[in-house]
């Protein structure tokens, strides 16, 4: 399903060195079904057929893992928040990795117990991002806040903030994308992966504007976390098609 | 008449001038490496929170020390972290059943004193925050209590020579960040250590206890100790301590956090050192003086529906028994802590 599409951006010059690494950037691409987002102004439809606009997405990803056929892994452990209304954001490099083919590329949506518990960090992970609870320590993995004629809150707006890293709600989710991704020595490889807003609400649960506008603690966090947990896909790469 | 005003000016500026260097030099405010240096009192457990990641260095602590005492933390610069915790209260804040914050604005808990953090698993009453670092985000950020934001608090200290520097001192760049606004108030909560009361003295040898005294630490022994146990003086476990459920604030402690019905109305079994200094008690200040505290421990009938089967120890207590507590609860007063001169307003703003 998600194949993978390479910009073979790279020029020319293998020198294939032992023990060769090359760099991974990763662009996110924040969509609602097939359109590709856009803040405030566009107007979309969920499964419970009520149209919505988006005024805020952010998420956290992070852990990546890329596995090749012999069972070989990659593994970074850095953070990233991708923010919809921030482009440098959603560009995010992975470095040092050992090239090779890799078929599987594993990362968590969210934050791992350990850095919800390790106290002020910095950088993505700055609780001054505002994607972190005081009150219950824990880091927001995930904002979608917009406005709909169905919700009944003020403002008819809509607001999805989940996040929590044990009982009762665990809201990290493992990503598993089969991937075909070639690392060349000093090379940088770029893909595209598709992140759909629209899975927050829908797949396994369709969420009703009109009943759900709000999740802001941990109550029915766990089902906007299982509908997100399918939300990424690599883009299709054309040559295959 | 304009040299007057020159000359009156030239004179507040040199006082000014004197006065700061004055506090800066004066070794009641100085801190050396020793004062930095975590001593783990003799019979108290490894600390939970590790310094290793956040050494401790004189530097550190002074802008900890400086940030704690300075109201820029709040949006209005009304309020400091002082405000309401209070040295002479072990940090708690006296006489103030709930606190106030920005605006006049009244909190929905009383405020916990400051002490031996750094062996505390979780903060807050109902233990919601998870690391000593993060806990004054909550001060912080909190509406009713500074009403300031993290990234505002970073600009603010970025446009304040004093604080450029301070920061510098201690990281030796220029960045200045909420994570280093964070660890370096960790470094001067974390060193609040009570370690030395006349209960600590009298285990060494160092003091004795009158009769009264003595049969208060054998009724504490028997009765209070399953909770609040150890050198600490708690066991951090929440529980529901048999207080009449508050109609007005409704709060359900625990399981605000653990979102469990059994969790309702518990709350952490708080330490009890300087106990006599940190009036009123209770999660909501209900209880003015130690003798309102002892007078609901005293009988069972005193108990609301789902109180910890331990309060069963205590049974029905006399007016001698009741004396006899109080008094013992007096020696856990820690006068080395609360006249530490460490923690005191250096009063450098």
């Amino acid at each position: 399903m998600a194949t993978l599409w390479v910009a073979m951006s790279f020029t020319t010059k293998s020198s294939s060195k032992l023990a060769g690494k090359g760099k991974l950037v990763i662009h996110f691409r924040n969509y609602v079904d097939d359109k590709e987002m856009k803040l405030d102004s566009n107007i979309y439809t969920n499964d419970a057929g009520q149209p919505f606009s988006v005024t805020n997405f952010k998420y956290y990803v992070g852990n990546f893992q890329l596995r090749k056929s012999d069972g070989k892994e990659f593994v970074s452990n850095e953070y990233f928040l991708i923010k919809e209304d921030d482009e440098s954001s959603k560009q995010i490099i992975l470095e040092n990795i050992p090239e090779g083919e890799y078929v599987s590329c594993n990362f968590i949506l969210g934050v791992d117990s350990i850095h919800n518990c390790s106290g002020a960090q910095s950088g993505a992970l700055d609780p001054a991002n505002g994607m972190f609870w005081a009150w219950n320590t824990g880091y927001i993995f995930m904002k979608l806040e917009g406005k709909s004629s169905a919700s009944n809150a003020p403002g008819h707006i809509f607001e999805f903030h989940i996040g929590g890293y044990k009982s009762p709600a665990n809201c990290i989710r493992t990503i598993s994308l089969n991937t075909h991704l070639s690392i060349l020595n000093e090379k940088t490889t770029s893909v595209e992966l598709k992140a759909d807003a629209a899975e927050v609400m829908k797949t396994p649960a369709t969420i009703d504007l009109s009943k759900l506008s709000s999740v802001t603690d941990f109550h029915n966090a766990a089902t906007i976390a299982d509908n997100y947990s399918d939300m990424f896909s690599f883009f299709p790469s054309p040559e295959k098609h | 008449m304009k040299s007057k005003s020159i000359y009156i000016l030239l004179y507040l500026l040199l006082s000014v001038i004197v006065f700061n260097s004055f506090i800066q030099d004066n070794p009641y405010f100085k801190i050396t490496k020793q004062d930095v240096e975590l001593k783990i009192p003799k019979g108290f457990p490894k600390p939970i929170y590790d310094f290793n990641k956040n050494k401790l260095t004189p530097e550190g602590f002074v802008l900890g020390r400086k940030l704690f005492y300075d109201p820029i933390l709040s949006k209005d610069s009304s309020i400091s972290c002082s405000s309401c915790h209070q040295r002479i209260a072990a940090f708690a804040h006296i006489d103030h059943p709930l606190s106030h914050g920005i605006n006049g604005m009244i909190g929905k808990r009383n405020v916990m004193s400051l002490q031996n953090l750094i062996w505390r698993d979780a903060f807050m009453w109902d233990g919601g925050v998870n690391n000593l670092e993060v806990q004054p985000i909550n001060p912080i950020t909190n509406p009713i209590e500074m009403d300031e934001t993290l990234s505002n608090e970073v600009e603010k200290l970025k446009h304040n020579k004093e604080y450029v520097e301070a920061f510098y001192s201690v990281f030796h760049d220029n960045t200045i960040n909420s994570e280093r606004i964070l660890k370096s108030l960790a470094q001067f909560t974390g060193l609040m250590i009570s370690s030395d009361s006349r209960l600590d003295r009298y285990k060494q040898g160092k003091e004795t206890f009158t009769v009264t005294e003595l049969n208060g630490l054998k009724l504490f022994q028997t009765k209070c100790a399953n909770c609040h146990s150890g050198a600490l003086l708690t066991d951090n476990s929440y529980r529901n301590n048999g207080l009449k459920a508050d109609t007005a604030l409704r709060d359900r402690g625990r399981a605000i956090i653990t979102g469990k019905d059994e969790d309702n109305n518990k709350f952490k079994v708080p330490t009890l050192r300087n106990i006599e200094m940190t009036y009123p008690y209770m999660h909501d200040g209900r209880f003015r003086n130690l003798q309102q505290v002892i007078n609901h421990y005293a009988d069972p009938k005193n108990f609301d529906k789902g109180y910890d089967l331990s309060l069963n120890k205590i049974g029905i207590l006399t007016e001698k028994e009741k004396g006899e507590l109080i008094a013992f609860l007096k020696t856990l007063t820690d006068k080395t802590f609360l006249y530490d001169r460490r923690f005191a307003d250096p009063g450098m703003k």
